[in-house]
């Protein structure tokens, strides 16, 4: 009994538990989940032979990690979902620049940082889905469009905690200017049917239901319905075609600024970013891949073409904390 | 075997347990321990004071003006209600199966402790998944009755039952033991003084009862503050949405720390109360060892009623949510599930490892405190239990922040020394997870031993006293035997807490320590509940074996 106790504390306290990492080893921290990145990572042993470690969590967190660790992190590479998020961590210098060809041909410019600090990886559209049967595509137009009268009682709308609400609307503040992002989202308030969802997936569902005709969600969540029913009633609009084009966030991956392995792991968000990677990256969870020469998931392709809005994306995250004051303002729960 | 006669023999012997050997006699190494409990267990709690350094005026007036007395008021609410019915049905059911015999009731006395085993959050899931607009119920209602609307249960009664049902196991546990284990002479001299049994309950059973009612109603308070899973499930806004909206949206940490603070000066302030209603109250009672005490046989109407009570509450907490997940897991079985063999391993893992180390500190501090009552080991004990108000998240980077600061410190300074690079040693290891688990924990083993340790009475103590024993054969020989329940039930309640603890573990875990609650995270902040289904009766199933076990052990 004794001994047992003793050797428990000792491997505890001894830190014999601290996994060592070896040098041709690259680590990843990942807001991004296991089941969206771990086919990726196997793909990339496979072909160089080089191993990833990685662990998975709630993007702040991660990022409150990879700085208390300062100098001594084992991560090379900080993947996360949002824009946001992404600008938040080169705000916090946890991230280093990197002028790489490859990545600037990979990516367009509206999906990176302007100071090369992060990159976009996949592309999440933040779209209008709409019942079939009550609603005809014709009395669709933009984002603000769903804060008119004729809404009313009828709107469904995911909870303005979610980040990519946050992004939505900071980028109306970015083209609109506050005010009048905020009268848009008020009218949306006005509109709504019951009280925000927790999930887009539950939104979608209750459009389904009936309880509303119309939400904005991204688009692989409709995929992911699809998937497992492919004659639900709902179907996808395009909004802001005539104007601004279609909200899109990223997510994506920029090299801890304590990398022990930079070029490594330069190498493997190339990689990422490479024709044979990106398909794989989109499709697993029905995105859009950013390299535009890589074609989306079949499903994925039958909802048509879109014009994107240009906006960096880097925006986001600029107007993330007005944007969040702002919907707190208006009641947007 | 009677106290007399246990203190007899330990006189013959000498003490036979090692670990404590260290604690002589008089031996200031109990009271250093407790102090060094109470100090790591304060980290974090002295980061969020640190954080008042960093004043964020703006997002406080933002906050003040628009959200925080909405905030506060959904979460008294939400207190208000789920207190009441953890109460209602932990004690009502503590009662019937501790102290009454009726059909089913040995059934019932485990049955009703396996909800304890799901966590808050998959609860949440679940019944949204089965009550919500587009669930099964509602679809069936809207079919047959047309004329009835949608009907919405994300409000303060539907987050409550479900928080209740989650959390009356702390409540049935604690009381069922302190019923379980009242001496009958006191129900006996009520029920001759001509009293009905439910009058005898309540003026007797029940005050008895109050210390481990009071130690599980604190611990269903404190989850009900610290909890974010369930109630964002429900997009119902409380405190700990402030402090999430802070950090995560507005992307201040600081923020977020602060209003934290306000989540610890509240729980404070409810156990100096409860310190000060507890005032000169004594609870020294206990059965001697060896007699059962008489069950109250319920007949006719009565013990039908009270099979009928037992099954429902079975039947909403455990049958049906249960159920759903088993449906949910069947309909997605695919071959990744083998991983979850080694998911469920570390699960299983951690939380033996934190329960040993958690329990101990329990002991540790409890004895300290009895031994030496008084104002120092009373807030030696309140420092040392604050973990478990704080949202996991919020601990979690109390702990790490400071821990890697010293580690980043010691190494700068080893290699200063050596010119040898070296690994860290606490960051990104298991250690400093299960220290956070420690803290996080510390309160709900704490309050089961504290209240079976309470009622020991000093006459008993001063017996063995004058016997000669003191210091480690005091509690080897009396109270380590006199608390055996409690002191197994406070190891449960640590050991499937950390099995389901979420945020600690993703934020701290080292690499390839994924647990189940972390895989049912991924699923579930992707709002695919029915993927997350399987990792949960995963959960589920491992979390059964302690608490069949405890169930074993104290009937």
């Amino acid at each position: 009994m004794r001994k047992a106790v003793l050797s428990l504390f000792l491997t505890l306290f001894l830190g014999i538990n601290v996994i060592p990492i070896y040098a041709d080893e690259l680590v990843v921290y990942s807001a991004r989940k296991e089941h969206l990145i771990k086919p990726l990572f196997d793909a990339y042993t496979t072909k160089t032979g080089i191993p990833i470690k990685y662990v998975t969590g709630k993007a702040g967190a991660l990022l409150e990690r990879l700085k208390a660790e300062g100098p001594m992190t084992p991560a090379d590479l900080f993947i996360t979902v949002d824009a946001g998020n992404l600008w938040k961590a080169a705000q916090e210098v946890v991230l280093q620049p990197v002028e790489s060809e490859i990545l600037k041909k990979n990516i367009p410019s509206h999906l990176r940082d302007p100071q090369n600090r992060w990159f976009g990886l996949s592309i999440r559209a933040r779209t209008i889905v709409y019942n079939k049967d009550k609603v005809s595509p014709s009395d669709l137009d933009s984002y603000s469009s769903l804060g008119d009268p004729k809404w009313k009682g009828r709107l469904l709308l995911r909870t303005s905690k979610k980040v990519y609400n946050q992004s939505l609307v900071a980028s109306l503040i970015a083209e609109k200017g506050e005010t009048a992002a905020e009268k848009v989202v008020a009218s949306w308030i006005e509109n709504l049917s019951v009280a925000p969802f927790s999930s887009d997936t539950k939104a979608l569902e209750a459009v389904m239901a009936g309880v509303g005709d119309v939400t904005v969600v991204n688009t692989y969540y409709l995929g992911r319905l699809l998937k497992k029913n492919p004659n639900v009633p709902l179907a996808i609009f395009w909004p802001n075609q005539n104007g601004t084009g279609v909200h899109v966030n990223v997510s994506g991956a920029g090299i801890a600024k304590h990398s022990k392995n930079r070029d490594q792991a330069v190498k493997l968000l190339e990689w990422l970013s490479s024709d044979e990677a990106q398909g794989t990256f989109a499709s697993l969870n029905l995105e859009y891949a950013v390299n535009s020469s890589v074609k989306p998931d079949p499903r994925v392709a039958a909802w048509g073409e879109f014009k994107e809005n240009p906006i960096n994306v880097a925006k986001y995250g600029e107007h993330q904390t007005q944007a969040i004051k702002l919907m707190d303002r208006v009641g947007y729960k | 075997m009677s106290v007399i006669n246990k203190i007899g023999e330990f006189r013959k012997q000498r003490p036979s347990f090692h670990l404590f050997r260290t604690f002589r006699l008089n031996s200031p190494g109990w009271f250093l321990t407790s102090f060094l409990i109470a100090l790591v267990a304060t980290t974090p709690v002295l980061v969020i004071l640190s954080s008042y350094f960093f004043p964020e005026e703006d997002i406080w007036k933002h906050l003040v003006e628009n959200v925080l007395q909405g905030l506060a008021f959904n979460t008294l609410k939400l207190l208000g209600c789920v207190i009441p019915l953890t109460a209602l049905i932990g004690i009502s059911m503590g009662w019937l199966t501790g102290a009454c015999d009726y059909p089913g009731r040995r059934f019932f006395s485990w049955a009703l402790v396996l909800p304890f085993a799901i966590p808050p959050y998959v609860f949440a899931f679940v019944y949204l998944g089965i009550f919500d607009f587009s669930g099964p119920v509602q679809s069936l209602i809207r079919e047959s009755f047309p004329s009835i609307g949608f009907i919405d249960i994300r409000n303060t009664a539907g987050v409550s039952i479900i928080l209740s049902l989650a959390f009356y196991p702390y409540v049935y546990l604690l009381s069922r033991s302190a019923f379980l284990t009242q001496g009958r002479s006191t129900m006996e001299a009520a029920r001759m003084l001509g009293k009905s049994p439910l009058a005898s309950f309540f003026s007797v059973a029940l005050p008895m009862a109050r210390p481990w009612i009071v130690a599980g109603l604190l611990l269903v308070t404190m989850e009900t503050l610290a909890d974010f899973g369930a109630v964002a499930i429900f997009n119902y806004d409380t405190f700990t949405t402030a402090i999430y909206k802070a950090w995560f949206g507005m992307f201040s940490l600081n923020a977020a720390l602060q209003l934290s603070s306000i989540l610890v000066v509240f729980v404070l302030i409810i156990l100096v109360l409860e310190q000060h209603f507890r005032f000169r109250m004594r609870f020294n009672e206990s059965r001697a060892s060896g007699t059962r005490h008489q069950r109250l046989n319920l007949n006719g109407f009565k013990k039908w009623l009270a099979f009928s009570t037992s099954l429902m509450v079975f039947l909403l907490a455990f049958v049906l949510p249960f159920s759903q997940l088993i449906m949910w897991s069947w309909s997605n079985l695919n071959a990744d599930a083998l991983r979850y063999f080694e998911y469920a391993q570390n699960t299983f893992i951690l939380g033996i490892v934190t329960a040993s180390i958690t329990t101990l500190g329990a002991i540790i501090i409890a004895y300290s405190k009895h031994s030496n009552p008084g104002f120092t080991m009373e807030w030696n004990a309140r420092l040392a239990t604050l973990g478990y108000a704080l949202p996991g998240t919020v601990l979690a980077v109390g702990i790490y922040i400071p821990a890697a600061w010293v580690d980043n410190k010691l190494l700068d300074i080893f290699t200063g020394i050596t010119g040898v690079k070296m690994d860290p040693l606490l960051q990104g290891s298991l250690t400093i997870l299960i220290i956070a688990y420690v803290i996080r924990f510390m309160a709900a083993g704490f309050g089961s031993v504290d209240s079976s340790i309470n009622r020991i009475t000093p006459s008993i103590i001063e017996a063995a006293r004058t016997m000669g024993a003191t210091g480690t054969a005091l509690l080897k020989r009396i109270y380590l035997p006199m608390t055996k329940t409690g002191v197994l039930t406070a190891s449960i309640f640590v050991l499937v807490d950390v099995m389901k603890e979420m945020p600690i573990t993703l934020m701290m875990r080292p690499f390839n320590w994924d647990t189940l609650a972390v895989k049912i995270f991924e699923y579930t902040s992707e709002g695919e509940w029915e993927l997350a289904a399987l990792p949960a009766v995963g959960l589920i199933l491992i979390g059964l074996l302690p608490v069949l076990f405890i169930i074993r052990k104290t009937e």
